[in-house]
């Protein structure tokens, strides 16, 4: 295939997930490339959140979750019992649905990681504050009000405050679960205009609905169906010419 | 079955638009050589005048086509779809203009019957308008290998022009004809083989209909 | 009326047919609205008059004296600051061991347990143990501390006996502010690679607060109304603790709540004295009721700006 799939970042293979006796993903295979935005789209209950979920180990905390298969970061095995949550998810950070700024302040917000992981100086903790927000692109609007709190921000600002808060503790990988499908279409375009400057830096895998939305803004797209991975390729190729049949009907609007 | 009736309701409606379109182009192909036949001055000019008609039939569809693209944003094949559509009706139009243009230089050469000149032009008029009929009924019917024989038959035609030129040359050599229609006679045999080029584009936009590639070219 | 204004009418009547403002006011809903106006405005009655009966008939015998004395045969005083400070020492040393528990064992039943069985019975005994009528806990309390353990009547005993049954109570009450925190903090949280306990601790408690404090408040308002479970367990003892070490030997000897001390004025059908400890533990309770409230406002972090 294309020269660029060799370098990959995350490495799916053979990877089987089942809820108790619910077999919800089955024998993915997916590289994902640094520096790029990839895409997960498909119908609801088609297993792309739970494959998200399942790159940072976010499963772990649902009960009866048996993995099998490998995904590797970097050629590391993140599902090696010798593997800190903690670390990995440092990491590999992630962005939910619902915006979730904690109820302190905007500041506060973003120091909470760092903090944690033992940073207590006051001047470098206002450095990865500014940086955290600038690389958000929330920083001017929110630079005066750093001290009050999170919660009266608008569902957009909460959004991208959610993205500095997770780009704080310096992670290498961003997840995205459907992280515009709350927000309005102004604060969506702003989000879909940031992660095309995010992915200069990171790794960026999303989860969306909106088919527009993963025409837009990424690089790879995965097509998902009742948890396999249909197809996977550049998104030029999804959107213009699917091989399968079914991601054509998916993408046109023709499924079910 | 799918979700997008409008839509679907919409593309059949945009097939059956192009559909009219060409066969508009070609009933006025057809009945301009048979006015020639029968020598009716009056028909040939109002052909001249369904020029316009054909013109407003192309806007409506493209206005159809942006609109689809705007409203309902489509992608992979319906993508494909409606910017064939907009493209295809660029070359139907041109062959309908083609048709007004060759019944003015009838209507110049007095409707001489152009088999005086050669006896190819006829023949040659027969295989442009089946090659236009064929392509677009491929085209419509999105039949992709009706499509390529259509695009293999330009040759064909290619041959005819050739033969056309080589009898009007001799013609002026020899000095039976006047030269001017001579010329006028070369005309048509260029728009004829034009039409059977806008032909051969309609059979590849077909194919890109079902491709995405033009020619050896990837589009989308 | 005569026919054509009727027919007129008619006519008119007919396009207001539909009209917004015709809707008929159902006649039960206005008799809900009185019914619930009623039980309002009842409910109120009997608040104030409450308040204003006990108030009123025991202001006169509260003085400077009654409230800062011990009751003395040989000075001849009635005073009631020894039941205050007994009042005051079981308060603050039940809220010490309960709270701790009943908050601890909350957060694990909500964070760390996996629901299940186990679980559904914790909270199964939780939810009887707080229906217990107190004077079984009087009991209980009376025999396994004071007798089996030798704590005797103490302020100790009372406390200990206490505890038990307002646990159930600060338990229920945080594990439900617990399950009032959404999920999406959480998440949050531990997807940004935070540790359990670095995330109860900032956000799940703070967040929790009101919550907790509102089963801190209805806790010191069980144990100030309090008499059953404490008469056998904590006494009746009326005397001021010594200063020095006094203070904590205090916790040993017997010592009567105010509770206490009001019953047992009754008994003595002294009902002067009765009202006046009465008002006075009125005014306590509301003082509590007031400042919890307000501290829980003050550390509420769900509120905006």
């Amino acid at each position: 295939m294309e020269t660029g799939r060799k370098r990959t970042k995350i490495n799916a293979r053979g990877l089987n997930l089942y809820y108790g006796c619910n077999h919800a993903l089955k024998d993915i295979d997916m590289d994902i490339r640094p520096h790029a935005v990839t895409a997960l789209i498909g119908p609801s209950g088609c297993g792309k959140s739970t494959f998200l979920k399942s790159l940072n180990r976010m499963n772990d905390l649902v009960d009866c979750v048996r993995i099998e298969g490998s995904v590797t970061l970097d050629g590391e095995d993140i599902y090696d019992p010798k593997v800190d949550t903690t670390l990995l998810r440092k990491k590999i950070g992630m962005v939910f649905q619902q915006p979730n700024p904690f109820p302190m302040s905007i500041y506060d917000n973003i120091a909470y990681g760092p903090r944690l992981h033992g940073i207590k100086s006051k001047s470098r903790l206002d450095e990865i504050v500014e940086t955290s927000l600038r690389g958000a692109a929330i920083f001017e609007e929110v630079r005066d009000r750093l001290k009050k709190s999170a919660l009266g921000l608008s569902g957009g600002q909460q959004q991208r405050l959610c993205i500095a808060r997770a780009l704080a503790v310096g992670p290498e990988v961003l997840l995205m679960d459907e992280p515009t499908s709350a927000l309005d279409p102004i604060s969506t375009l702003k989000i879909e205009e940031l992660m095309e400057e995010l992915k200069k830096k990171y790794t960026v895998v999303v989860v969306t609905h909106n088919m527009q939305q993963a025409a837009r803004v990424s690089d790879d797209t995965a097509f998902f169906l009742v948890g396999q991975v249909v197809e996977f390729d550049s998104t030029k190729n999804i959107f213009s010419r699917p091989r399968d049949k079914r991601t054509e009907d998916y993408i046109t609007g023709r499924f079910g | 079955m799918s979700p997008r009736i409008t839509f679907e309701h919409e593309l059949e409606e945009l097939k059956e638009n192009v559909a009219n379109m060409s066969l508009q182009v070609e009933k006025t192909y057809r009945g301009l050589f048979q006015a020639l036949e029968e020598r009716d001055a009056d028909r040939i000019r109002k052909i001249m005048e369904i020029d316009r008609a054909i013109s407003d039939m192309e806007r409506n569809i493209e206005s159809r086509c942006l609109s689809l693209l705007t409203r309902q944003q489509p992608v992979a094949r319906d993508l494909r779809i409606v910017t064939a559509g907009l493209k295809v009706v660029t070359d139907i139009e041109r062959a309908g203009d083609h048709v007004a243009d060759m019944a003015e230089l009838f209507l110049r050469l007095d409707m001489n019957g152009p088999e005086n000149y050669s006896e190819h032009l006829l023949p040659m008029a027969g295989e442009a308008v089946e090659m236009f009929h064929d392509a677009v009924e491929a085209f419509v019917e999105r039949d992709e290998e009706a499509a390529r024989q259509v695009i293999a038959r330009d040759d064909v035609v290619d041959e005819f022009f050739n033969k056309v030129k080589d009898d009007l040359i001799e013609c002026l050599k020899k000095e039976t004809k006047n030269a001017d229609e001579c010329v006028d006679i070369l005309l048509v045999a260029k728009y004829l083989e034009k039409i059977a080029d806008h032909a051969v584009n309609i059979g590849e936009w077909e194919l890109f209909q079902e491709t995405g590639d033009i020619g050896m070219a990837r589009l989308l | 009326m005569t026919n054509a204004v009727a027919a007129d009418s008619a006519i008119a009547a007919e396009p207001k047919r539909n009209s917004l403002t015709m809707g008929k006011r159902r006649l039960s809903d206005e008799i809900l609205k009185l019914l619930i106006y009623l039980s309002v405005f009842f409910s109120v009655l009997l608040a104030a008059g409450i308040l204003c009966c006990v108030i009123s008939k025991g202001i006169s015998s509260v003085s400077w004296e009654f409230l800062t004395t011990v009751t003395s045969t040989l000075k001849g005083t009635v005073g009631i600051a020894g039941n205050i400070v007994n009042t005051l020492y079981i308060i603050v040393l039940t809220l010490l061991i309960a709270t701790p528990i009943g908050v601890g064992s909350a957060i694990y039943l909500n964070e760390y347990a996996r629901p299940g069985r186990l679980v559904g019975l914790i909270e199964f005994t939780t939810e009887t143990l707080s229906g217990i009528p107190s004077i079984i806990f009087g009991l209980f309390g009376m025999v396994f501390f004071g007798n089996t353990l030798g704590l005797g009547y103490s302020i100790l005993t009372g406390t200990l006996t206490l505890t038990l049954m307002i646990l159930p109570l600060i338990t229920r009450n945080t594990q439900e502010a617990l399950k009032t925190v959404p999920d999406s903090y959480r998440c949050g949280a531990l997807g940004m690679g935070v540790t359990r306990w670095y995330m109860i601790r900032t956000i799940l408690l703070p967040s929790a607060m009101p919550g907790i404090i509102t089963g801190i408040i209805l806790a010191i308002g069980r144990i100030v109304g309090e008499s059953a479970a404490l008469l056998f367990t904590a006494g009746s003892g009326y005397l001021l603790p010594k200063a020095g070490m006094g203070l904590i030997s205090k916790i040993m000897e017997s010592g009567g709540t105010l509770t206490i001390q009001l019953y047992l004025s009754m008994s003595k059908a002294n009902y002067e004295a009765a009202f006046g400890i009465a008002a006075v533990l009125l005014i306590i309770v509301l003082g509590i009721n007031l400042l919890t409230k307000y501290a829980a406002g003050k550390l509420d972090v769900n509120k905006n700006g």
